[in-house]
């Protein structure tokens, strides 16, 4: 199987290298002083050109974390964060805004080259006339630290009527419709970090499907961190229009470094009648070293609202990445008949500790959600699936159906599985299967027998044992997605 | 030639081995019978490399080298092949592929190309027309949901696309009707060859009628008590175990 042998040379390379993904590029950087006050936020508003009810929006948003505390729910443990101590703006500097990809900094390209961004996409960045490679059905908005420095196949999407651009550009170019959306899924004092993400994000992805425009291509977006202590605060808003289909992939990888890092996205997603989104992410960050020193702190805002009635979201998540992740991506079902789905697997190792799942909040009639949660724990590491299935008054007729299944490789780690239920309609239906399972040892033997090695042996189980989920992942995704599986749990046994 | 001398072997301190002296010349098929409890599968799990076992004692080579000392998977490059007597289900694995990536780990260490998804499915489909099994055999996860006599062919099945050099078959005829148990002897059958040797744990006489052995070692208390010919399985049959384990103490 060629995933397999792919996956042996990409441990090989990283027991060499270390983290594959762990260098830093030299950049120059534009720093904002450490810290965050109203005057930091006045000035990140400043750098991105916005109006000023952008200023207001943020100002409100910093006023109510003030006010908020950090929550300690999540079944996570990390030492205080010193947030004066981070840098709230970085910018890469730039002689004069890149008006074509030809401009694009070169430290930049061999950047996407490390990162291993497929050929025909470097290229594309590189200042290949999109119209010329069309069908290569991707495009790429290269989020570097905070700035978009690059973005593609505009062309084709513009005929298409699709808007994909910066969020910072959206702010600007189209007011009227972030205005219209921005915070209405995920409100500006949802919880801490959203809230301070409300204040200080400095980019992320805007996207518009207009009514019946099924988008030409997948989007994906390479997020990348890469600057010394800057938190990076990402901001997505999805807006699909009555009967809109999107696919949209997000796909991570860090640079190795030792203090950790703080990362707060929001992500917002909008469907309305009929309309489909497919959100799909692959999470690779630094997780730290074997002893549990440094990686990503990962707190992330994800949620869709169904206002449609037929309206569908479904997120698919590999979470790999990160010393902690606390991440629920879901879904408000406010549309009659409409579907949240989450598929995800969440792979722990040596002293990572991930506190994921999802809420499918149920209210509109016939609404339908299904849960297929698969957390793997290996290392010293701590895995939690925490779920919510909400079952409204409104909610006549609505179904849930739940899967949760925890493997553990090794007798060091620990899985827990937190399933809140509430149902408050009689009619309403709600589905929880929930299996926890080893490595056994007979299974590594015998696929040893047959002649496997055995990290051959635990990668093939448990991508067997992910198949449900990695099924949903678009193609492309779900090579990534193996082999990160076999060099996550690199060294979980034996 | 598979070469076993002195072999003793313990698990959790618990000895079951106690000294077997075994030589299964190239080409030839040996049977090992025995009354239950006599070591029959620790011999096969010991020679596999199943690392719950100790080896307290002895040699085994095979084609010249040092079995012991190698991995599982060394072995399995090396050509043993362990039919299992309970196969063991691999969720969400589906057969060809786990099929092909054996073979392609073995062929990788002969240090000879590997197959692509179409090669391998053609060698794979031409070995399941051979034994009369579904092709969807090859579609389904590692034994999941498989019947009893299912899991056994798909032994028969693994075993004749990684064409071992040793073959060890733990009771793969054990609750076959008469219909799977020649497929079995026919899988084996069809591998023997002057390059090929084979030892076949078996109770029963039934397995060998189509799968003749060359020679017949009766196993009992961790040592082999007696050898013969073909005619040793028809005698055990008629006489069963008890006087022979008299006999050894």
């Amino acid at each position: 199987m060629a995933a397999v042998t792919e996956t042996l040379d990409t441990v090989q390379s990283v027991t060499q290298s270390g983290y594959k993904w762990g260098f830093e590029t030299t950049i120059e950087m534009d720093f904002a002083p450490k810290g965050l006050n109203e005057d930091i936020i006045r000035l990140i508003s400043a750098r991105k050109e916005e109006p000023e009810w952008m200023l207001e929006w943020r100002l409100k948003a910093y006023a109510a974390w003030l006010k908020m505390d950090e929550p300690h729910w999540a079944r996570v443990d990390h030492p205080p964060i010193d947030y004066q101590d981070l840098h709230y703006y970085a910018a890469p500097k730039k002689k004069a805004g890149p008006k074509s990809l030809d401009e694009v900094d070169p430290e930049l390209l061999k950047m996407y080259e490390k990162l291993g961004i497929p050929l025909k996409e470097r290229a594309l960045l590189a200042g290949v006339d999109p119209d010329s490679v069309e069908n290569t059905q991707v495009a790429v908005d290269a989020v570097f630290d905070s700035v978009s420095v690059a973005t593609t196949f505009q062309a084709t999407l513009r005929k298409a009527g699709v808007i994909f651009c910066p969020i910072s550009e959206a702010v600007r170019e189209y007011p009227d419709l972030v205005k219209q959306y921005l915070g209405t899924v995920v409100p500006v004092a949802d919880n801490f970090f959203a809230a301070l993400n409300s204040a200080v994000f400095t980019d992320g992805s805007f996207c518009y499907i207009p009514k019946g425009v099924r988008c030409p291509m997948e989007l994906s977006t390479y997020f990348r961190i890469n600057a010394r202590n800057t938190g990076q605060f990402e901001r997505t808003l999805i807006i699909a229009e009555a009967g809109s289909h999107v696919s949209y992939l997000e796909g991570c990888t860090a640079p190795q470094r030792d203090e950790n890092q703080l990362h707060a996205a929001v992500v917002e997603l909008v469907a309305m009648d009929d309309a489909q989104i497919k959100y799909s992410t692959v999470q690779n960050w630094y997780p730290g070293d074997a002893n549990g020193t440094g990686g990503i702190y990962n707190f992330v805002t994800k949620r869709g609202a169904c206002r449609g009635a037929r309206s569908k979201i479904s997120w698919t998540q590999v979470e790999t990445g990160s010393a902690i992740t606390w991440k629920y991506p879901s879904c408000v079902l406010l549309g009659e008949d409409s579907v949240g789905e989450f598929y995800s697997v969440a792979v722990t190792n040596n002293h990572q500790q991930a506190d994921t799942g999802t809420k499918m909040i149920h209210i509109g009639k016939g609404s339908r959600s299904t849960i297929i949660s698969k957390g793997i724990s290996a290392g010293k590491s701590n895995n939690t699936y925490r779920g919510l299935v909400k079952m409204l008054p409104s909610a006549s007729n609505a179904r849930n159906f739940t899967q949760c299944d925890s493997l553990l490789i090794g007798d060091q780690c620990g899985a827990h599985t937190v399933p809140y239920i509430e149902s408050r309609n009689p009619t309403a239906k709600v589905e929880h299967e929930a299996t926890t399972s080893k490595i056994a040892d007979d299974q590594l033997f015998y696929c040893r027998q047959r002649g496997l090695s055995e990290e051959d042996a635990v990668g093939l189980i448990v991508n067997g044992f992910c198949k449900d989920v990695l099924k949903e992942l678009p193609m492309e995704f779900a090579v990534e997605a193996q082999k990160l599986l076999a060099v996550s749990l690199e060294g979980s046994v034996g | 030639m598979l070469d076993i001398r002195g072999l003793a072997a313990s698990i959790n301190d618990k000895p079951i081995l106690k000294g077997i002296d075994l030589t299964v010349p190239e080409g030839e098929v040996h049977a090992i019978m025995g009354p239950n409890g006599s070591g029959k599968s620790t011999l096969g799990y010991v020679l596999s490399g199943r690392e719950d076992y100790e080896v307290t004692a002895g040699t085994v080579t095979f084609n010249d080298v040092d079995l012991l000392g190698m991995a599982p998977e060394d072995r399995a490059a090396a050509g043993v092949f362990l039919a299992f007597q309970a196969p063991i289900e691999l969720p969400g694995v589906n057969n060809a592929n786990f099929l092909r990536t054996a073979l392609n780990a073995i062929r990788r260490a002969h240090g000879e190309s590997e197959l692509d998804a179409v090669q391998f499915l053609k060698l794979a489909r031409a070995e399941t027309k051979r034994l009369a099994m579904p092709d969807d055999m090859l579609k389904r996860n590692v034994n999941v949901g498989f019947s009893g006599g299912e899991k056994k062919r798909n032994e028969v099945l693994q075993m004749a696309i990684l064409r071992p050099k040793l073959a060890i078959l733990d009771e793969t005829d054990s609750g076959l009707d008469i219909d799977a148990l020649k497929i079995v002897a026919d899988g084996v059958n069809a591998l023997r060859g002057p390059k090929f040797s084979a030892l076949v744990i078996t109770h029963h006489q039934r397995l060998l009628d189509h799968l003749v052995p060359n020679r017949v070692h009766v196993l009992a208390g961790g040592r082999i008590v007696r050898t013969g010919g073909p005619e040793l399985a028809k005698e055990l049959e008629k006489s069963g175990y008890a006087g022979l384990i008299a006999e050894a103490a």
